[in-house]
């Protein structure tokens, strides 16, 4: 026999108290996912869930028209002033933006990402994730500034409309109301575009993800019994990625909820909710105000994984 | 009469891959076929070709007569039951028994009679509100079945129906498939791994190997009559015997195969003759036991009773058989 081997039937511990210790979370295995879980559990529940809970507070203080002062007694009063009109537009406005650009950025992103789920492979692949991707290596600040200048009247876009002679078509465009203006640059047409395009890797990821993980007899089932492609999209396709789609438009919708820099540059000054919060809270100090603006949007996304999953949207997982 | 399918000079290739090469095949209406032969040698492709997952690259494909090429699979009247059955995991079973009906537009109550019929005959009544993620393998095996009988298709094709159950499971079903087939009188076309599913089933069996058909025939002629070492070796097991071996015989210098239950074997009592020779190993199987012979360097298997007198290990013992039991091959290959 050489040394190396065992003389017992039990391998000795070759690691001191290291070992003892990996020993005994092989018998209590429940113990090492908790302290995997505890610094999740603590940034979740008391950093983040903590200041949540702040932030409500604060919605049902309300501020002392003449001093200025925020009154720290519980009241619905601030959130009765979300429904004086300039606040309310600015919630429609904004809800009205977050659900078309939801709806246009599925539209668009739905068959790439089928086209990457079901034909890339290799090195294809790769250049896909890459071409999702990279925009999302620059700073949000500087795409923004970009397109401000693309969509600009001096920008290559009102360039290349005048070098195919399609001026006049961008101009009936502009001449449109609510959706027009002076220029791409400082219109609703601007903004959706700018918001399309920043948030579209977050709708793109989600359905590809949820279309590959759709297994292709399905549809070849689907054909088998009479499908035409058609209804294959639409009776088995569709309903087994909406849970992608439905993640993908979580992104999206609460992104452009919530953002207040995109409207801010590129449109037509008219406030967002973001931005409601943003003045709010920060010149006129109306903190309370502030507050319950920021719940309209989590209120809104309640509602929509509610009705989401009422339709049904989540069966499929 | 035309056949419910025929092929002519059919080919698949995928690249150089020849997935299926020149191959010529009729099966008659209301029959049961069963594609048998090892993975890869083509069978399931020879099935996509004909429910239409799948293009010849050469090569004509004959449904009931019509020439199918070009026609995608939602136009022709056969249905499939998958491998790992393909239900649609966001429909009940009920729905998915009725998807081709309801792509069909028919009327609500229509389909669901249909499908709770359909349901009844392979005895899930009242499981049309369960997801297909609730049911064992065998009863998905069913909802599979039923959708794909609910449209009465012309030729039902089934691609390994019966792989992922186990052995209790899939012997009640072959039973039950067999009785579903001549009840609805649709012709079947069964691919299988499982010489013993294609034996036990099949009114006529089709020997796949390396993409061409080695030989078709009720399943009595292709065990009894194979004509080359392939069938010979694959369905069933065989000695095969060599040419000098058989002119020894019955005097024809050529290749032969040999069941090994047509082997009878003796304690030899003393006089060695060319048919005499060592038990090298033994297993017991239940109800026979499988001896290895080595008849003077001439390896071969016996399958005798298990309950009459077992020689051991060691034993000189020797062997007769029927002279038409040697069944003649056409090549060696």
């Amino acid at each position: 026999m050489t040394s190396l081997a065992a003389t017992g039937a039990i391998l000795p511990n070759r690691r001191g108290w290291l070992g003892a210790v990996s020993d005994h979370f092989w018998r209590k295995p429940g113990l090492l996912i908790f302290l995997m879980l505890l610094p999740a559990l603590l940034w979740l529940g008391i950093v983040y869930l903590g200041s949540l809970l702040a932030l409500l507070l604060q919605s049902f203080f309300s501020i002392d028209e003449f001093s200025g002062l925020i009154r720290h007694e519980l009241t619905l009063k601030t959130y009765g002033e979300l429904f004086k009109p300039q606040n309310l537009d600015i919630i429609v406005r904004t809800s009205l933006m977050a659900g078309i650009v939801t709806l246009a950025s599925a539209v668009i992103a739905f068959p790439i990402a089928y086209m990457a789920a079901r034909y890339a492979r290799g090195k294809w692949k790769a250049l896909f994730y890459l071409g999702i991707m990279l925009p999302l290596w620059a700073s949000y600040l500087v795409k923004v500034y970009a397109w401000k200048l693309i969509l600009a009247k001096e920008g290559i876009l009102n360039w290349l409309f005048e070098k195919l002679g399609l001026t006049w078509l961008l101009e009936a465009w502009l001449a449109l109301p609510v959706i027009g203006g002076n220029s791409l640059s400082i219109s609703y047409t601007g903004t959706f575009l700018v918001f399309l395009y920043v948030w579209m890797p977050f709708m793109i990821l989600p359905i590809q993800a949820a279309i590959e993980r759709v297994p292709t007899n399905l549809l070849d089932a689907a054909a088998d019994l009479g499908a035409t492609p058609r209804q294959s999209f639409w009776k088995v396709l569709f309903p087994l990625a909406l849970p992608g789609v439905i993640a993908g438009s979580i992104f999206t919708f609460s992104l452009t909820l919530g953002d207040y820099i995109i409207p801010q540059i590129v449109g037509n000054s008219q406030f967002f909710i973001g931005q409601a919060v943003y003045s709010h809270q920060g010149t006129a100090g109306n903190i309370p105000l502030a507050a319950a603006f920021t719940v309209v949007p989590i209120l809104i996304m309640g509602v929509y994984l509610w009705l989401a999953k009422r339709a049904g949207a989540f069966d499929a997982l | 009469m035309t056949a419910a399918v025929s092929l002519q000079k059919v080919s698949r290739h995928f690249g150089a891959v020849r997935a299926m090469d020149s191959v010529d095949l009729e099966v008659a209406e209301g029959e049961f076929f069963a594609m048998l032969g090892p993975s890869g040698s083509g069978k399931t492709t020879c099935l996509r070709l004909i429910a239409g997952f799948e293009q010849p690259t050469s090569g004509t494909v004959r449904i009931f007569g019509e020439a199918v090429e070009g026609v995608p699979p939602y136009r022709r009247n056969v249905n499939t039951v998958f491998q790992d059955y393909a239900l649609f995991p966001h429909l009940n079973v009920r729905d998915n028994v009725a998807f081709a009906l309801m792509l069909r537009k028919v009327d609500k109550p229509e389909r669901y009679r249909a499908a709770e019929a359909a349901l009844e005959m392979v005895e899930l009544s009242g499981y049309g509100d369960r997801k297909p993620g609730q049911l064992s393998g065998g009863q998905r095996q069913r909802v599979a079945l039923a959708r794909a009988i609910v449209n009465k298709p012309k030729v039902l094709l089934l691609d390994e129906p019966l792989g992922a159950l186990d052995l209790k499971l899939r012997e009640q079903m072959q039973e039950e498939l067999k009785a579903l087939q001549r009840t609805l009188g649709i012709t079947f076309i069964f691919v299988t791994h499982d010489q013993g599913e294609a034996l036990s089933m099949a009114d006529r069996v089709a020997v796949f190997n390396a993409g061409g058909i080695m030989q078709v025939g009720t399943p009595e002629e292709i065990y009894r009559r194979p004509r080359t070492r392939f069938v010979a070796d694959f369905v069933g097991s065989a000695n095969i015997m060599p040419p000098d071996f058989v002119q020894s015989v019955i005097g024809v210098a050529r290749w032969a195969s040999l069941r090994p239950e047509s082997i009878h074997v003796i304690r030899a009592d003393g006089g060695a003759s060319a048919l005499t020779g060592l038990v090298t190993s033994k297993s017991y199987m239940g109800s026979t036991t499988r001896l290895a012979i080595d008849l003077k360097g001439l390896k071969l298997h016996a399958v005798v009773p298990a309950t009459g007198a077992v020689p051991d290990e060691g034993e000189a013992v020797t062997i007769g058989f029927a002279k038409d039991a040697l069944n003649l091959l056409e090549s060696e290959a």
